[in-house]
Order: C-alpha cells, then sequence, then structure tokens
C-alpha cells in the first residue's frame, strides 16, 4: 500500500490510500461478478468521476452510450487515419464491468474519463512492433497472454511494416496496440488489440484451423508463433492463483471463487480488497509478469488518474485487476512523464460499431477471450435462482426447435446439475454442470442439441446496436483513399473501363473490382469483351449507384479494409456456400481478387465438401472449373500451389468413384456422364502435366470403362475407347475390337447406335482414316433389323450430323466406292502394306514438300534456307 | 464356485477393491448404497486410497461420464448408458450395479422375445393351480427383487426389447411400485431401489422407446476411445488375453500393426485423417474398437498358424476390408477412396497399401 498523499508532492505514490477519497476496483474483465461488484460499489460510494482504463480518445464519444440505440454488446474501434487497417477493438458486453461504469456514470450524471494509453501512441507503437520483426520476436510483451488473441488471430497479423511509424520508442517495452483492456490477471484477455480488422463472427468456426494464414497482401508481421512463444514466458496470474488453491483449469477456480460468490454483500468494496492483495502479491513476486508494456500504459494510467484526482476530488476507477497494484505504486510525475516522452503517434479515430456475442466467444479466434458470454449474461441478469432459470431458457430454445421438453424434463435437469455440482465439490452448479445435466436429461445423450444450446444460449447470438451519430466506418474511408489511389473515381455514368492485366494499376484496379463484388458492392459488371481476348484483358461496365454506398456501409460488418473484409466475407461465403461448386466458383473468385488469405480456408471448405460429397457427378462438375483456376492462377502469378493439390485429390477421388457410378445409367444419365467425362478427360489433361500418375490413373478408369460389359451404357463405353484411342493409349486394333465386340449381332441395335454416337462424336476423320473402323460399323448398320432401323436412324444422324460436311461427303463417298481391296487405300498405292485404313508406304515426294514449314513453325536451324532453296 | 467360473462376477472379481473402497469412504451414502457416489466414480475411474489400495480402472473414458451416470443413480432416476457395440455399455453398468448394491446379477437380457414376466413377475403354475394366486406362487422377475431389496435392476439391450413389454417399465420407473392385480396388491419399490439400462444406439430403430419411457431415463452416452493411445492399449490388452485364451502362440512385435488398424479405423469413424488434414467418408459399418480388436486376433491366428509368426500388414488387411465393406457398393468405394487418397500417400504405409490392393480392394 502507498504512503504518500496526493499529488501535490512530486514523489509518492498516486493514490493515497484514502478511503473516501479513491477507489480502484480491479477487476476481471468480461467478468459478471466484477460487474455486479462495481455496481454495487459506485452505488455505495458515490464518485465525482469514472475512471476506466481504455483510450482516452474515446472520452469524445462516451457521450453515446446515454443513446438507448448504443446496446451492447458493442465495441469502440479505433483506427488510424489514412490507413483503416491498423485499428484496435475494445470489446464490451452488457455484462462487462467497464460497461456497468460507463452506464452508471451516465445515469448518474457523473463524468467518464479513459486513462489508458491513447490508441493514437498504442496504433503507432504496435505497427513500429510489427516492423521490427526481431524485436516483436525477442520481446514477450504481447498485449495478451492467449494465443486465441490477437496475435493468433489469422487476420490480426498484418500491418505493413513500412507503415508502422518509424521513430524509435523510449525503451524496450512498446505497448501493444489497445493492449489489454483483457488483462492478464484472468488469463483470458478481452481485448483485442487488433492491427488489421476483420470481424470474424461471420465466420466463427475458421478462426482455429486458420490461424497463421498471413492476411491477404500484407506482410504478415507477427506469426502465432511468436505469440504462443511470448505467451508461454508471460505469466498467467490466474492460473498462479488457481494452482495456488488446488485447481487444475484457472476458469473453473476463477467461477468458484469469485463469479458464483459474491451475492451477499456486507462491504460493496471488500472483493476489491481481496482481490487487489492477491494480485499484489503475484506482482510482487512475478514483476510485470513478461508484460513489458504495461510499464508506459500504467505510468499513463497513473498521470491521467492524478489529473483525475485533482480536478475531481472524489476517484473511482475501473481497471484490470493486474494495474491495481501498479496504479497504487509509488512513483513520481517525472519518471513517469519520462517514461511516456517520445512515444511514437498516428493520428487515430475512435467509433462504436455493433458487436456480437460471438465474437466476443474465444473460439471465433477473435474474442474477448471468453467461451460463454451467454451464460456470463445470463449469470449477470438473473436475478435469482441461476440454474432454474437457466434450464427454463434451454427448455424454450428446445421446444421452439420441436424437441419436446417438459417442466419434468427441467425439474430433472435441475436436480442432476445441482448433485453433479455436489459430487464435484463445487460451491454452486456451474455451467459444466448444466451442460451435463441438460445433454443426460433434454438431449438423450446426443451432441447434436447441446451444440445447438452452446450456439444459441452459451455463446449467444446477441447483436448490439450502435446510433447513426456514431462515425462512419473505416471501410468507406479505405474505399475512398483506394479509389483516389488508383485513379478510378465513383461515377453515376455508365462506362466502359478496359484494363491491361500486365500494367501494375490495371491489375490493382480489376482486384478492387472483383474484390467489390464479392462483399456485394458491384459498382462493376464483367463486360463482354472479356470473353474473347486473352486472359491479361479485362472489360468491366462501371457505374456507381448512390444505393452502393450503403452497401459498403454494410460491408462495414466485414473489415475495415475492402481486401480484408472480402477476405472475411469470402471465407463466409465459402463455409456457407451451398454446393461443391459453389465453393470452386467462390475459389476462381478469390485468385481473381487477388485474396490468399482466404484462399486457405476456401480450399479446406473444398476439399472436405469434395471428400463427404458422395455424387461423382458433382465431383466431376467441379473439376474443369477448379483446373482452370489452377492455370489461371498460374497466368496471374498468384500461388496456386493449395489449389493444385485439391484438383489432384479431386481428381484422384472422380477416378475412384467414376467406374460404379457409370453402371446402370439411363439413357440421360448417360448423356450427363459423358459430358463429365470429356470435361474430367480434358482437366485432367490440362492438370496432370506435372503428375503423370494421375493421368495413368485416369487412362485405367478409362480403359476399365472402355472394357466394360453391357452394364454400362454403350455411349459410355464407346466414349471412353475414343478418348483412350486420341491419347494414343488404345491401338487401333484393339480400337477395332472393341468396336466390333459393341456392334456384334447380339448387342441390341439403340445400344450399339450409343456406342458409335460415344465413339464418334467430335470429330469423324477417324473414319476416314481407317477403312476398317468404316467397315464396322457400315456392316454393322446394314446388319440392323428393319423393325430396329427406325429406332437407330436418330441417334445415327445426330452422330454423323455433328461431323464437317467434307467429312460426311468424304465418308460417303468411301461408303459408296465400297470396300477396298488389300487393306484399302487412300492415297497411292505403293509395294508394302501400310497401316491399316492408310496406303501402303510413303509418299516420300508429298512428306518432303510439308518439312520446310513445318522446321519454321518448330524453329529448326536451316529453316529459312530450306524455304529459300524451296523458292528457288 | 468363483474359481471355476470362466467370468466371475464383477462384485466377486473386484471384492477387495469393493471392501477397501467402503472402509476408506467417509462421505454420505444414499440408502442403501454400499459406498458414496464419489467411492462409486473412483471404483470405476481408479485411484489410490489412503491406505495405500490401487483401485484399477475398470473404465477409460471421461470422468464427466461416470459422473454423471453415478450421479443419476443418485437422483433416483433411471439410467440409459447409450453406445455403438463395444464401449463398454454392459461392463460399465455392471459395475455400477456391483459397486452401488454389491450384486450385479439383478440382470434382463433384452431379446426380441423377452416376455413382460421376465421383467415383473411369473406364475409357478403348480403351485398356482394347487392353491390359487398367493404371494407364494408368485415368482418374482430381477426387477421386482431389486424393488423388494432396494437394489440395483439392469436390463440389457432395452431396444431389443418389444415396444409393449418396454413400457411395462413406466409405472415402475414413474410410480415406483409395480401393482400385482391377480392379488389385489403392489411392491412398493425400497429405498435405493434403481435401474440401469443399455442400449446401442447404432440401431435405435429396432424398438425405439417411447418418449412416456424416455422421459423416466438420464442418457448418458459412452463415446469411443478418445485417443489413439486410449484405443491401441485397449485394444493391445484385449487382445493379449483374448490370444492366451485362444491358445495363440505370443506373436512379438504386433504393436505397430495394431496401431495401424486402430488408426485405420478411428480415421473412417471420424471422417477425418488423424493429422487433421484430409476428410474421408464413413463406411457403413461401426468399427468399433470391438471390431479392432477381432481384426488383430483374426490377424494374429493368421500369422500364428500360416505366417512366420510376426503380425504383417497382410495379415490384417483382409479382415480390415471385412470390417470395413460391409455394404458391398457404397462401402466399397469408400474403402478405395481412403486407400487412393489417403494410405497411398502415407510413408511406411507402402506394405499395407499393397497387402489391401491384393485383397482385392
Amino acid at each position: 500500500m502507498s504512503t504518500g498523499t496526493l499529488p501535490g508532492p512530486p514523489r509518492g505514490s498516486v493514490a493515497g490510500d484514502d478511503a473516501e477519497r479513491l477507489w480502484l476496483l480491479g477487476v476481471r474483465h468480461h467478468g459478471p461478478g466484477s460487474a455486479r461488484a462495481v455496481r454495487a460499489a459506485l452505488d455505495s460510494r458515490r464518485p465525482d468521476v469514472v475512471l476506466i482504463e481504455g483510450p482516452p480518445e474515446a472520452d469524445a464519444v462516451v457521450g453515446l452510450a446515454a443513446d438507448p440505440e448504443l446496446r451492447p454488446p458493442v465495441a469502440l474501434l479505433a483506427h488510424a487515419v489514412g490507413d483503416p487497417a491498423r485499428a484496435a477493438f475494445w470489446p464490451f458486453a452488457r455484462f462487462s464491468p467497464e460497461w456497468v461504469a460507463i452506464r452508471w456514470a451516465t445515469d448518474h450524471g457523473v463524468p467518464v474519463r479513459f486513462i489508458d494509453l491513447p490508441a493514437a501512441n498504442s496504433l503507432a507503437l504496435h505497427a513500429e512492433r510489427d516492423a521490427r520483426q526481431e524485436l516483436a520476436e525477442a520481446d514477450p510483451a504481447e498485449a495478451d497472454a492467449e494465443p486465441a488473441e490477437a496475435d493468433a488471430d489469422p487476420a490480426g497479423e498484418s500491418v505493413p511494416p513500412e507503415e508502422g511509424a518509424q521513430r524509435d520508442t523510449p525503451e524496450g517495452g512498446t505497448p501493444e496496440a489497445g493492449a489489454e483492456f483483457g488483462v492478464p490477471e484472468d488469463g483470458t484477455p478481452d481485448i483485442v488489440p487488433r492491427t488489421d480488422g476483420t470481424p470474424e463472427d461471420g465466420t466463427p468456426e475458421d478462426g482455429a484451423p486458420e490461424a497463421g494464414a498471413p492476411e491477404a497482401g500484407a506482410p504478415c508481421a507477427h506469426t502465432p508463433q511468436d505469440a504462443e512463444d511470448s505467451a508461454a514466458v508471460r505469466v498467467d496470474p490466474l492460473a498462479v492463483l488457481a494452482r495456488a488453491a488446488g485447481y487444475d483449469d484457472p476458469e473453473r477456480w476463477w467461477e468458484d471463487a469469485v463469479e458464483h460468490r459474491g451475492r451477499e454483500g456486507d462491504d460493496p468494496l471488500a472483493p476489491f480488497t481481496a482481490l487487489a492483495s492477491a494480485m499484489e502479491a503475484l506482482r510482487e513476486r512475478y514483476g510485470d509478469g513478461g508484460h513489458r508494456d504495461d510499464a508506459i500504459r500504467e505510468a499513463h494510467m497513473r498521470l491521467r488518474l492524478r489529473e483525475a484526482v485533482k480536478e475531481f476530488g472524489r476517484v473511482a476507477v475501473v481497471c484490470g485487476a493486474w494495474h491495481v497494484p501498479a496504479l497504487r505504486a509509488d512513483a513520481t510525475v517525472t519518471a513517469d512523464r519520462r517514461l511516456l516522452r517520445g512515444l511514437p503517434k498516428v493520428r487515430a479515430e475512435l467509433t462504436w460499431v455493433p458487436w456480437t456475442h460471438r465474437r466476443l466467444a474465444r473460439r471465433s479466434g477473435y474474442g474477448a477471450g471468453i467461451d460463454s458470454p451467454g451464460w456470463y449474461d445470463h449469470l449477470f441478469s438473473a436475478p435469482d435462482r441461476v440454474v432454474p432459470r437457466w434450464m427454463t431458457a434451454v427448455a424454450g430454445l428446445l421446444r421452439a426447435q420441436d424437441h419436446p421438453v417438459s417442466s419434468a424434463h427441467v425439474i430433472e435437469a435441475v436436480r442432476l446439475a445441482e448433485t453433479l455440482a455436489a459430487l464435484r465439490g463445487r460451491p454452486l452448479a456451474g455451467l459444466g454442470e448444466a451442460h451435463d445435466a441438460v445433454r443426460a436429461v433434454m438431449c438423450d445423450g446426443s451432441d447434436v442439441l447441446p451444440a445447438l444450446i452452446h450456439d444459441r444460449l452459451v455463446v449467444g447470438e446477441d447483436l448490439g446496436t450502435v446510433p447513426d451519430s456514431a462515425p462512419a466506418v473505416p471501410l468507406a474511408r479505405d474505399l475512398v483513399r483506394t479509389q483516389r489511389t488508383l485513379r478510378l473515381k465513383p461515377e453515376a455514368a455508365d462506362r466502359q473501363l478496359d484494363l491491361d492485366l500486365r500494367s501494375d494499376n490495371d491489375a490493382a484496379r480489376s482486384r478492387l473490382l472483383h474484390r467489390l463484388g464479392l462483399l456485394g458492392v458491384e459498382w462493376g459488371r464483367p463486360g463482354e469483351a472479356r470473353q474473347g481476348t486473352g486472359t491479361f484483358r479485362e472489360s468491366w461496365q462501371l457505374c456507381w449507384e448512390p444505393e452502393l454506398s450503403v452497401r459498403v456501409a454494410e460491408a462495414g460488418v466485414w473489415g475495415t479494409t475492402v481486401e480484408s473484409a472480402a477476405t472475411a466475407r469470402a471465407r463466409d461465403a465459402a463455409e456457407t456456400a451451398a454446393g461443391l461448386d459453389g465453393v470452386t466458383a467462390i475459389a476462381e473468385r478469390c485468385l481473381l481478387a487477388d485474396l490468399p488469405g482466404a484462399l486457405p480456408t476456401v480450399m479446406r471448405v473444398l476439399a472436405d465438401r469434395a471428400a463427404l460429397d458422395t455424387d461423382v457427378s458433382r465431383l466431376a462438375g467441379a473439376l474443369p472449373a477448379l483446373v482452370r483456376s489452377v492455370r489461371y492462377g498460374d497466368v496471374r502469378g498468384t500461388d496456386a500451389g493449395a489449389l493444385r493439390e485439391v484438383a489432384e485429390g479431386l481428381a484422384t477421388r472422380i477416378c475412384v468413384g467414376l467406374p460404379p457410378a457409370c453402371a446402370g445409367l439411363g439413357e440421360d444419365g448417360a448423356r450427363e456422364m459423358r459430358g463429365h467425362l470429356d470435361g474430367v478427360h480434358a482437366a485432367v489433361a490440362l492438370l496432370a502435366g506435372a503428375h503423370e500418375p494421375l493421368r495413368g490413373r485416369w487412362a485405367g478408369v478409362l480403359r476399365s470403362l472402355a472394357g466394360r460389359d453391357a452394364t454400362t451404357p454403350g455411349l459410355i463405353r464407346g466414349r471412353a475407347a475414343r478418348l483412350l484411342l486420341d491419347d494414343a493409349r488404345l491401338e487401333t486394333a484393339e480400337a477395332a475390337r472393341l468396336m466390333g465386340l459393341a456392334l456384334s449381332p447380339g448387342t441390341a441395335p439403340r445400344e450399339a447406335a450409343a456406342w458409335v454416337e460415344g465413339f464418334l462424336s467430335g470429330g469423324g476423320m477417324l473414319l476416314v482414316h481407317d477403312e476398317r473402323l468404316l467397315a464396322l460399323v457400315d456392316g454393322w448398320l446394314t446388319g440392323v433389323p428393319e423393325e430396329a432401323f427406325t429406332d437407330v436412324l436418330p441417334l445415327i444422324r445426330r452422330t454423323f450430323a455433328e461431323f464437317d460436311s467434307g467429312v460426311r461427303r468424304t465418308v460417303g463417298e468411301l461408303v459408296r466406292r465400297g470396300p477396298s481391296t488389300a487393306g484399302g487405300t487412300v492415297g497411292g498405292g505403293g509395294g508394302e502394306p501400310g497401316a491399316a485404313g492408310f496406303g501402303a508406304g510413303l509418299d516420300p515426294g508429298r512428306a518432303d514438300a510439308v518439312l520446310p514449314t513445318l522446321r519454321l513453325l518448330l524453329g529448326l536451324p536451316g529453316a529459312a534456307r530450306d524455304l529459300e532453296g524451296d523458292r528457288a | 464356485m468363483t474359481e471355476q467360473a470362466l467370468r466371475p462376477h464383477a462384485e466377486d472379481a473386484f471384492a477387495e477393491e469393493l471392501k477397501a473402497l467402503a472402509a476408506a469412504d467417509d462421505r454420505p451414502r444414499p440408502a442403501r448404497w454400499n459406498m458414496s457416489p464419489w467411492a462409486v466414480a473412483t471404483y470405476l475411474l481408479g485411484g489410490a486410497l489412503p491406505d495405500g489400495t490401487v483401485i484399477t480402472p475398470k473404465y477409460v473414458g471421461p470422468r464427466r461420464i461416470v459422473e454423471v451416470a453415478v450421479t443419476t443413480l443418485a437422483t433416483d432416476r433411471a439410467l440409459l448408458l447409450l453406445g455403438v457395440p463395444g464401449t463398454a455399455k454392459t461392463w460399465v453398468s455392471e459395475h455400477l450395479a456391483a459397486a452401488i448394491s454389491g450384486d450385479s446379477t439383478l440382470l434382463v437380457q433384452g431379446t426380441a422375445g423377452t416376455p413382460e414376466e421376465a421383467i415383473r413377475y411369473g406364475w409357478n403354475y403348480a403351485q398356482l393351480l394347487a392353491h390359487g394366486p398367493s404371494r407364494d406362487a408368485l415368482v418374482p422377475g430381477p426387477v421386482l427383487r431389486a424393488m423388494a431389496g432396494g437394489g440395483i435392476a439392469r436390463v440389457e439391450e432395452l431396444t431389443r426389447v418389444p415396444a409393449d413389454v418396454q413400457d411395462s417399465l413406466i409405472t415402475i420407473l414413474s410410480e415406483k411400485t409395480l401393482p400385482i392385480p391377480e392379488l389385489g396388491e403392489e411392491v412398493m419399490a425400497v429405498r435405493g431401489f434403481n435401474l440401469i439400462a443399455t442400449a446401442n444406439d447404432r440401431d435405435r430403430g429396432v424398438n425405439e422407446l417411447s418418449s412416456a419411457l424416455r422421459r423416466r431415463f438420464n442418457t448418458v452416452v459412452l463415446p469411443l476411445p478418445s485417443s489413439v493411445e486410449d484405443e491401441v492399449d485397449i485394444v493391445a490388452r484385449r487382445v493379449e488375453q483374448l490370444g492366451r485364451a485362444l491358445d495363440l502362440p505370443p506373436v512379438p512385435h504386433g504393436a505397430d500393426e495394431i496401431r495401424r488398424v486402430v488408426t485405420v479405423f478411428r480415421e473412417l469413424r471420424d471422417g477425418i485423417t488423424a493429422d487433421g488434414r484430409i476428410k474421408v467418408k464413413s463406411p457403413s459399418g461401426t468399427l468399433s474398437t470391438a471390431e479392432a480388436i477381432s481384426v488383430v486376433t483374426g490377424g494374429l491366428a493368421l500369422a500364428a498358424h500360416f505366417g512366420d509368426g510376426r503380425l504383417r500388414a497382410a495379415d490384417v488387411a483382409a479382415g480390415i476390408l471385412g470390417a470395413v465393406v460391409r455394404d458391398p457398393a457404397a462401402d466399397r468405394v469408400v474403402w478405395r477412396e481412403y486407400l487412393e487418397s489417403v494410405v497411398r500417400e502415407r510413408s511406411g504405409w507402402k506394405d499395407f497399401y499393397r497387402a489391401c490392393r491384393e485383397v482385392g480392394a
């Protein structure tokens, strides 16, 4: 405890421990027990001013808290002016002690001041930290100990280092941007100092598996490993206390020791005193516990605290309990000022943004670090009988899902939960007991309904609102800025824009338009010219409708920059896409919009969907687009390695699943499958360049299809044979054998005609060149009995109608001439017998005539001479 | 008698542990329980007592589940243990009964032909004809005996019991009485009575419980082993025991193949590879730990009698194929896909891949 009095003497503690003038209310952020205690303390002591750990810039917007339109969960969003990607969030839930304090103050007309380091400094410091990676790695003083925290957040890594402020910081401890509100004392920090605002709640699941994916485009300054490394060094004070109390789970200890207690209130300040002395002991033992930024932040808090004491007199401070000892510590004003001198600075703006419970939850990867905001909300708001009320709410939810749950269930669940708590030696049934009881009594032991309950109640779906008077979202500013740098003005008039993707500016414009498209801001529509031209040209129809501004504002929930928002949106779209082809389409768009940050998620979803999809035709439908993306990615120079991997996996699955899927198809099914066969064949050829085994496997599939019996439709078998023949993987003789089999008298004429269609469609030159095949077709056709002929005729007609007229005529002539002698001749006859269907021997004169041109085309030496010789 | 028994009852096999636990247990006990709920949980999960007695774990699995099960019995709600075959449902129910009431024999085996008499009571017809209906002519079933004695009754495979017979449990569980209309009497359950039922949740549809009956049960689902290590351990231990019972010569170096079988089963069951990178389809079979045990045992027999005495990939391949491919059309594709996309690429699994291809995937 401190000795001096405030604030006059240059030496001495900030907080003269004057029980009637200064109350340091150390809390656990987002702890409902703390929130209740704060309210009780404020009610009983009625201070003249409330100081809160948070960026002082928020003083300007805190007045909005009185507006009924500002409904938590909300967050304070600080972003650097001109660089919205650099942003930090301070979320508040209804049960956050800070929020309770703010509301109490506005209700009682008491001023609120935020006393933490200004966002202007913390954002700049964070950027600087990112810029100096080596420092970041060596410095364990990451704001928060949670790996799930900002730094482990997939999107949170990305402050372009070159944009960071370049000034030196006074000493090693560079405070983290918006560093923790989420103070270490609970081990589950709440504030998420994010350097890039991509709210992820739309895609809550993708945080964890994704962690580590560097943000699109921006150099990744921190890796999750950094965060984990530093987390290992830092002290989790709550864990220390819990261990001392014999608990292995800090969260559970906190619940038992604090959240579930403290309803009986003799002295409203008692819990704070107890917690503060525990923290004091911890800080004596661990110092700053590895939170090196704290020195600067706490210096700033002390300075503001001194000012407030001088100005108002009776002061209450709501801050993380971890900081309480530091605020009480002896420190001179000059020493504190010295610490703060020369901090880098950016221009920062603050606003309120709506928040959700989901984003507060830890698993979203972007959370305040609490698992169960819904449960906390319940703990905070339920006046009494916490467990029965909770069970009733669960029953209500289940009933709404048409799951019969009676009052008897509720009674039994409450009994079970309470008995379980007794068995486990806990003072009161907690969420764990409630969860087990609900599962056993109401959900028949299944996992499906508990998952629903977790989603809807334990986490909750509360969405905060923000009044219109709150300052604008940063996404709109980012868009304006980008438009300016790309010299692309939003104009209401329709105009066409042709882009040459080889120029940097045009490529960036194309990316912007594609990204906006993903965000639902349809500023540009891909124009007509795009199809015919090469891959480096794009054409757009641009038209800025007024309602697009509204769309931009709506898209603000996805992130603070166009890139981060589009990335988050693409991830979400992939997760929620209906079919496999939908996901492939998104993958294609991600490549076009250059969103590598979204690709890992999209690829994962794609691979998962492909693995679980049992319909081969859907897989086959998705493959061509995917392979196109791979190729297109290659053209653009984006890294499509992951895409290729997925495409190859998909091709493998098709190879396995296709043969069984081809059996017993009807006529329409066979026709559809033939299309897939062609599509996959082309895709495999395109893909297989680097992957020879795949090509071999696909050929194996075709061979097995071609050799099948009549359970597989003729169309498919014929097509497979043809594709093999075209690839020179089937001897002509073997093709002839297969055709002979297919056209033998035992086969139904319709089936045989289908085989012919499959084999011949897409080019009849084969018949011209191989008279043996022609003879087989001819012989079969003339043998078709009269009654079957009318049946077969349309199929044959369809087949031959596809041929070029020249081919048709030649085939006709060949047939009219009748079967030729001696293996048939097309060219003149020589001595030696030629390949089947060809004239015997070569005609050297005609062959030589082609050579010079061929050489020229191939760029072989001597081409020019040949040509000249030719002319001569 | 227990010395000759092929398989002694739990209360006999672990009599020492039960005695030590009851002696060391000073926590409050529900009426007619031999020990406190805490001690029952310890008996199942294992632990060490202050006097040094080591309690072997009977059930390897989440503590939470055992706690819920024991607590359920303490709140006089009936307990329904669900799980796929081979998840130790019967084992758990037997040990719960043995620990709580010292008697695991009050058992009704549910079958499609289980009559109502097996659950409630039957008649000694000679007595009935000679003296008319009386208590003496009544032959109490296991449930009735448990009610009268305040013990734990067990019903195995409840979902196989015809629906009308199942419903005869409703009065017993809700009113805790069993009327005997023939005598104009009723038997009231003594405190301490409760009932543990097991059911296979793979074929739930056989005789789905009526919602009236279901409401009387708290349901606990016994999961498959959560980690590879646990499962390998369970399989290896069981295989060793079985091998001894079947007089198979000991086969060294089987651990690698066991791990492989367990890995394959787990991956197919969970629909995702162990490294979490690739999703795979799940076949229609259950692929429980029990089946992994039988695959390995079969492989051991092959290796011992026809092979070179070492368990090799080829010895288990056919068994795995048989376990996985239950539905010849759909499962075959699933298996092929798994082989091609997972097994083929995995380093060190070449021999296994080849063996699987050979047995005809």
